[in-house]
């Protein structure tokens, strides 16, 4: 390796750590000012409202041809063996385990973690940022907290509505397209699923709300670089959520596996 | 959620030691990786005083005001602000100072969601138990002061540049501090209009007893600020005249260059001085 690569290889990875260091401390701050005074309730409850109802469109959009697409796919596939019945199981197994929190999840990332790193790179470049704390008030709590509170709110309840609309897409398909009966799509999808399976889909969503509010807080309130800095830090948080909610969702499965079965 | 009156708010207004600078800057350096930013600045300046800093672009002018602020800590020296150390404070400790201090920045830093009346009370509404109907009668008097009142409902993008940097004069003076600070108060505005910035300046000044300190690279704005004096006649009316030598006395000019003081005096002394970059810069 040259020398130069070395160079570059070291201050990549000089970036890379202060990058998860500031995130960390980002980290650290929200949680504190959730627990703490001053503590703006007002700011919680618009955040609950744009990140929570203003999603809710995108949110059931999805749930719902998620929960459509895979009756058809599966509804193929279990022909094959002549279990068509058993769709709602499988339905109700991908959704509430996997798909409801991961897509749920994604489109957050989308629409939230954009909105929120351009909303906080735009204050940053016209020094707005700066005047809040002029002004005497701490950004973190008065932008970062009531956004990741609402986040790790708003997130599991999404989720338990894409679920929720999700196994009405399904049912939907399974009625008209695959013709079974509403009463065996339905018992079929109670019969999938066991408790753990319910939890799992419900606390995951907790995690992947925080993750995905706090990288588009924090590439918010790193931006630099005017109106291009205020593009690319919207880009990258879209780009660092998805990934991340990715990881995080098979790590946090992963810990749900060994402490439920 | 409004957690403090305003009396008790932050940290005591008064000096730590009597006939203490409100401000004082002692050999501070500050630097980003290589590049040098400050270099063994010294100044300090008194109550009611005006410190006026000039210098090139890139020359440190900004970042002096945001080390007062805290909002950017110093690599060495000592930064005394109303007796309090603040280059040696946590940033809970330092919403306590700046409870004292108002800023307006250079774009005038609005918040593009709000009114102008939001903006104007933000401080009062957010950061002090003061009821609702106190909180708009002092935004109310402040926007009367800088001449805004009737826009108290308009968005920030409905105003000109003058009005948003009016605006946030009113702003910074709303929670009545005691030391504001102007970061290029009048660049990119006209003539007419820095007028009647300098004006409020000049009013701040010497009708609320506010200590301030200026940036800009405007001379002609500065040397308004320095030679006038606002005062009010036996009927109320405001009246904006030239100063008496003993007022010009109390504003200071400093020229920064490279990040160092390269002068500091008068307004008398900066127009005398035969300094080759004085002269370039005067000219």
């Amino acid at each position: 390796m040259t020398a130069t690569r070395q160079t570059w290889l070291i201050e990549w990875l000089k970036k890379a750590l202060l990058e998860v260091q500031e995130y960390m401390k980002l980290c650290a701050a929200a949680i504190t000012g959730s627990v703490s005074r001053p503590f703006y309730a007002r700011d919680v409850m618009e955040q609950i409202d744009v990140i929570g109802l203003g999603s809710l469109t995108v949110v059931i959009l999805t749930g719902f041809f998620t929960g459509a697409v895979l009756a058809l796919q599966s509804g193929m596939t279990l022909d094959q063996f002549g279990a068509r019945p058993f769709v709602g199981r499988l339905i109700s197994a991908s959704m509430i385990k996997e798909l409801g929190p991961v897509l749920t999840a994604l489109m957050l990332a989308g629409r939230v973690g954009s909105g929120i790193a351009a909303e906080l790179g735009s204050m940053m470049v016209t020094e707005q940022i700066s005047a809040l704390r002029a002004l005497g008030t701490d950004p973190i709590r008065k932008l970062v907290v009531p956004r990741v509170l609402a986040g790790f709110i708003m997130c599991p309840i999404l989720t338990v509505v894409a679920n929720a609309v999700g196994l009405t897409g399904g049912w939907l398909i399974a009625l008209t397209q695959l013709r079974v009966p509403s009463g065996v799509y339905w018992s079929s999808v109670v019969e999938g699923l066991y408790i753990q399976d319910v939890w799992m889909g419900i606390i995951k969503p907790f995690f992947l709300g925080f993750v995905i509010v706090t990288i588009g807080c924090h590439v918010g309130l790193r931006t630099s670089g005017g109106t291009q800095g205020v593009g690319r830090s919207t880009t990258n948080a879209v780009v660092a959520a998805s990934v991340v909610v990715l990881i995080v969702d098979f790590f946090v499965t992963r810990l749900l596996i060994s402490i439920f079965f | 959620m409004r957690h403090k009156s305003l009396d008790e708010f932050g940290l005591p207004v008064a000096l730590a030691e009597p006939h203490a600078p409100v401000v004082l800057f002692d050999k501070v350096n500050l630097a980003f990786d290589e590049k040098v930013i400050l270099r063994d600045v010294t100044f300090s300046v008194r109550a009611g005083h005006t410190k006026i800093f000039l210098g090139a672009s890139g020359a440190g002018k900004s970042t002096i005001l945001k080390l007062l602020l805290g909002l950017l800590k110093p690599d060495s020296g000592t930064i005394r602000v109303l007796g309090h150390r603040v280059d040696q404070m946590s940033e809970q400790q330092l919403m306590g100072v700046r409870h004292h201090m108002g800023m307006v920045f250079q774009e005038g830093a609005l918040f593009d969601s709000f009114t102008v009346g939001e903006n104007v009370g933000y401080k009062l509404y957010e950061e002090t138990t003061l009821p609702l109907p106190e909180v708009r009668r002092r935004v109310e008097e402040v926007l009367g002061f800088v001449g805004l009142k009737e826009h108290i409902d308009k968005q920030p993008s409905e105003l000109s540049g003058g009005q948003r940097r009016r605006v946030a004069i009113a702003r910074a003076m709303a929670a009545k501090p005691t030391l504001l600070l102007y970061d290029e108060p009048t660049t990119g505005l006209d003539p007419i209009t820095s007028l009647t910035i300098d004006a409020e300046i000049v009013k701040l000044r010497d009708l609320e007893g506010v200590t301030s300190v200026i940036v800009t690279h405007q001379l002609r704005d500065a040397f308004y600020v320095a030679t006038h004096a606002a005062s009010r006649d036996a009927a109320g009316e405001l009246e904006i005249s030239r100063a008496a030598q003993a007022k010009v006395d109390e504003a200071d000019f400093v020229m920064l260059k490279d990040g160092t003081i390269h002068f500091e005096g008068s307004a008398d002394e900066l127009r005398a001085s035969s300094d080759h970059y004085m002269q370039t810069f005067l000219s």
